[in-house]
């Protein structure tokens, strides 16, 4: 059984957006900053109003690795994840699953494009091919 | 710019795999080595500090708090603390220094215990946060749902970053794998003595790339502990004292495995630079190191974090044999806790005091009188500069 990520007002519209197939990213109000994990707070200049936005959906491969040893039971294993620099986001990455390819093909400066996987309240970005 | 603080005692306890000993035993074992160590008595002390505390969250990662301790040991503290959030498994040793500095205590039990190999099974895995748990909170959160659940994920994908950069390879990791093995045969207390060749290295199975099972340290149980002395008791003592010159805890950039801006440097970068700020010792004038290797990826960011190498470089610095036996650094020369076993740092800083008291047997670092100690990895670091005298 995947755990779960506890719902708080600051990650909610991360977690749930992929209701609607949306990545949504916190940003400041004040001075625009991205903020990742999202904080009730700008860690930049300390306004207390914080957006939500939709990127694209689409970055790249900052780095990853491929995990071979299943840590729970039932861990379907290989799979890669992947630390991905988020357009529209500077300095925010996603780290996230790589789905709908062989993990072994993952590469530094590929293009990935998000999809989700729900479980309960939970869209968890996954990373695919953007091509 | 010294501390006024000195280490004067250190024990570990017989560790072992699947013991099934308690971890209390574990403890009173390493307890009274390290006051046999300090030549004090149970009553000299007067301080207890650990981390992080006692912990449930992952089985097994620190089933004893300082009042199970007290109580147990009948100990009567002026001072006690645990420091689950601070500059890594150094914390401790750290808060413990500055508490003898400031008059709080004049000898503080420092402990590290861990029953991690006893506790594990098939389904409750060491090592995994968060396990058991209905809900996640905290910076795991979002790594553990996404799967990406051990330690060797997140320093798996620091490796391949690296790789990326400077070109290293795994045969590099393997040197620091099959070094470390080869000071290991010379220290008794180590749970892997069997020689490691690089064939045996390379053809271990992965566990995350690009790292492989003899890149991950070993799960144990047992307790260290280290004694923290004012600079005016620890005279008293029976070994020379070992004076912490200097201690470097910054930390520049957040919480997280995976947001830092350059992940081919780590905390270890922030709190390093910091150490060398406090002092006028410099690099050239250390003969032993105690690097954080949870991974073996971690020696080499250590390595360039302390500025034995610039950064880039400790590829070629470990190809060149400076960190093995004979080696102008040596690095973890007990074995570390790749071969020696994961006693979060405390194994390390265990080993860096033998050497500098002459007590490392065949592995013994010749006139070594200067020694650093680096605890942690990814995001969380502390350093240490120790020196005899």
């Amino acid at each position: 059984m995947r755990p779960l990520p506890e719902l708080t007002p600051e990650n909610t519209a991360f977690w749930t957006g992929g209701a609607e197939g949306k990545l949504m990213i916190a940003f400041c109000t004040a001075c625009d900053d991205a903020i990742h994990p999202p904080q009730l707070i700008c860690p930049k200049c300390w306004n207390e109003t914080i957006e939500f936005k939709e990127v694209s959906g689409i970055g790249t491969v900052y780095t990853f690795t491929v995990n071979h040893q299943p840590w729970t039971p039932g861990l379907a294993v290989p799979f890669a994840l992947a630390v991905v620099d988020l357009d529209g986001a500077p300095g925010v990455r996603v780290t996230a699953e790589v789905v709908n390819t062989n993990p072994e093909t993952v590469r530094i400066g590929q293009a990935l494009r998000v999809t989700f996987a729900n479980i309960e309240d939970i869209w968890f970005p996954q990373w695919e091919p953007a091509q | 710019m010294t501390l006024n603080a000195a280490i004067t005692g250190i024990g570990m306890s017989d560790i072992g795999r699947k013991t099934n000993r308690p971890a209390m035993l574990h403890l009173a074992e390493a307890a009274k080595r390290a006051l046999e160590s300090a030549g004090l008595t149970k009553d000299d002390i007067d301080g207890i500090c650990t981390y992080p505390g006692k912990a449930d969250n992952s089985p097994g990662m620190s089933p004893l708090g300082t009042g199970e301790v007290r109580n147990a040991l009948g100990l009567k503290t002026r001072w006690h603390s645990a420091v689950p959030d601070g500059p890594a498994q150094m914390a401790p040793i750290m808060v413990a220094a500055m508490a003898v500095a400031t008059g709080q205590a004049r000898h503080v039990l420092c402990f590290r215990a861990l029953t991690e190999s006893s506790s594990q099974t098939a389904t409750r895995r060491a090592s995994i946060p968060g396990a058991g748990r209905a809900r996640l909170g905290g910076w795991y959160s979002y790594l553990v749902p996404a799967n990406a659940m051990s330690a060797s994920n997140w320093a798996g994908w620091m490796a391949t970053r690296y790789f990326h950069e400077f070109g290293m390879t795994r045969e590099h990791l393997g040197m620091v794998a099959t070094g470390q093995r080869a000071f290991a045969q010379h220290n008794p207390a180590a749970v892997m003595q069997s020689p490691l060749t690089m064939e045996d290295y390379l053809g271990a199975r992965m566990i995350s790339s690009p790292l492989g099972l003899f890149d991950c340290d070993v799960p144990i149980d047992g307790a260290c502990v280290i004694i923290v002395s004012a600079a005016d008791a620890a005279k008293d003592c029976a070994n020379p004292p070992l004076t912490i010159d200097a201690l470097g805890s910054a930390l520049h950039s957040q919480e997280t495995w995976d947001q830092r801006a350059d992940l081919t440097t780590m905390g270890a970068h922030d709190a390093c630079a910091d150490l060398w700020s406090r002092t006028d010792l410099k690099p050239a004038d250390v003969d032993v190191l105690a690097l954080y290797d949870g991974f073996s990826i971690f020696v080499p960011y250590w390595l360039e974090a302390f500025g034995f190498c610039g950064h880039g470089e400790a590829k070629d610095f470990i190809a060149a044999g400076h960190i093995g036996p004979g080696g102008r650094f040596p690095v973890n020369t007990g074995g570390g806790q790749l071969s020696g076993g994961r006693l979060h740092g405390f194994g390390l800083l265990h080993e860096a005091c033998t050497q500098l008291w002459g007590q490392g047997g065949g592995r013994q670092v010749d006139g070594a009188k200067v020694a650093v100690c680096g605890m942690g990895g990814g995001f969380i670091a502390g350093s240490m500069l120790l020196r005899r005298g």
